[in-house]
């Protein structure tokens, strides 16, 4: 048994007076690819930005590897990789401009693979370009560099997919596979069929919402 | 610590060029700035006695209205694009971060204003005596503005119509500024020492220029967090 990465206990969210979970039960374990699924407005994306860190309206229990986080947030933030609904690409700046920066927040992008990562995700030639000049899927490309810059553990990806073509998603697929197999870990959510290739977990948030309202002093 | 430093230089360079590329909202504070100045003759009168009267505390107000309404775009375009996620998400320590985008934003509102001030001295007929005591207040107390206005922008990054808020969240802590800043100026004019008020001012920029980046790091994370 791999050691658990990323440990959830017991989350509790509400939102304007709705329960989007309760009691939710998350390990995540090197080597295994997390699907989290539900409908439109489920609470995917908030479960995802409460795990990641960024949101703090909720109950329950962190855990990365084992200790509680609050005391290994630094190291923590140190292996994740997020990409969020929006994709931190600026639009004033260009492709590379956009990478150069995010290297310079998270240590655990390769600053010397920019170039490389860009001509794999199609971008060849579109390096100077201001992103507001670029199509809704360029501008998705650019977040999704990161993944082949990545020495992080663990990423967690709140739609990658979207705005990406057939072939573009395939590419990252294969990546994501390469990545669990040296180790690493994805949370992600995504509304399109993955490849039936690829060792899925999947937890629905849907199945820890509770039906009644519940009223909190 | 190199890799700190990288990144505030990092930071530092980004700002100016976003700042650079849009340029409407480069020249908005210094435009304001002279607007107001070139008006107040117009509406008030444009006697030479009574305007120099009014010009150092003139000139100290438009200077911080210009930096209250450049200030609500500090952290908004980082916000909506999801780029304030990810500066949250970093291991690195935030207040380095908000610090270079204010020394960035500062140099290109506060300092702008400053270097355009004695053209507005001149405009209201300000005597020559106050210019160094014009430009030494405005040096010194612009970047107590950008600082403490970026814990405002911060508060207010997550809400659809911020700006009517951070003026209210900010403007008490700007009146001390205000007071001793213009309170210079007028005893450069009267030729008193104004060692005194510098020295006020500075300490001022001392106690924001510590406090105000860890404030508006929280604050962001309260924003982003909402």
């Amino acid at each position: 048994m791999a050691q658990a990465l990323l440990t959830a206990q017991s989350l509790f969210c509400e939102r304007d007076d709705r329960v989007l979970f309760d009691q939710l039960e998350l390990a995540v374990s090197e080597g295994e690819i997390w699907q989290v699924e539900g409908r439109n407005g489920s609470g995917k994306t908030t479960l995802l930005r409460i795990l990641c860190g960024l949101s703090s309206h909720f109950e329950g229990e962190l855990y990365w590897r084992g200790e509680s986080m609050d005391e290994v947030r630094e190291q923590f933030l140190s292996e994740l990789l997020y990409i969020g609904h929006q994709a931190g690409v600026s639009a004033m700046l260009t492709a590379e401009e956009n990478l150069h920066w995010q290297c310079a927040l998270h240590p655990s992008l390769d600053v010397s693979r920019a170039q490389q990562a860009l001509e794999r995700v199609g971008l060849k030639g579109f390096e100077d370009v201001p992103a507001h000049q670029l199509s809704a899927g360029q501008k998705r490309r650019i977040a999704l560099a990161k993944l082949y810059m990545s020495r992080a553990k663990l990423w967690i990806l709140d739609e990658p997919f979207t705005a990406i073509d057939k072939i573009g998603v395939a590419a990252k697929e294969a990546l994501m596979v390469e990545h669990i197999q040296a180790g690493g870990s994805v949370i992600m959510t995504t509304h399109q069929d993955l490849s039936s290739q690829i060792p899925l977990h999947t937890i629905n948030v849907e199945h820890f919402a509770s039906t009644q309202r519940e009223w909190s002093e | 610590m190199s890799s700190t430093l990288q990144l505030f230089r990092q930071t530092f360079k980004r700002d100016l060029t976003l700042a650079f590329r849009r340029k409407s909202e480069l020249v908005n504070p210094l435009i304001f700035f002279l607007i107001v100045a070139s008006l107040f003759p117009i509406g008030v009168s444009p006697e030479p006695n009574f305007l120099s009267q009014l010009a150092p505390g003139l000139v100290w107000v438009a200077a911080l209205l210009a930096t209250l309404l450049s200030m609500e775009t500090l952290f908004k375009s980082d916000y909506e694009d999801g780029s304030l996620e990810q500066l949250l998400l970093s291991p690195q320590p935030v207040f380095l971060v908000v610090l270079s985008k204010v020394l960035a934003h500062w140099l290109l509102s506060g300092l702008a204003l400053t270097i355009v001030a004695p053209l507005l001295g001149v405009m209201l007929f300000l005597p020559s005596e106050g210019m160094p005591g014009l430009m030494l207040s405005l040096l010194l107390g612009t970047p107590t503005l950008s600082l403490i206005g970026a814990i405002g922008a911060a508060l207010t990054v997550g809400l659809r119509r911020g700006g009517v808020l951070i003026s209210l969240l900010v403007l008490p802590l700007y009146i001390p500024v205000l007071i001793f800043g213009s309170s210079a100026v007028q005893a450069a004019v009267t030729g008193l020492p104004l060692d005194g008020y510098l020295a006020l001012l500075g300490a001022m920029l001392a106690l924001a220029l510590a406090l105000a980046p860890i404030a508006a790091g929280a604050a962001l994370r309260i924003s982003v967090s909402g």
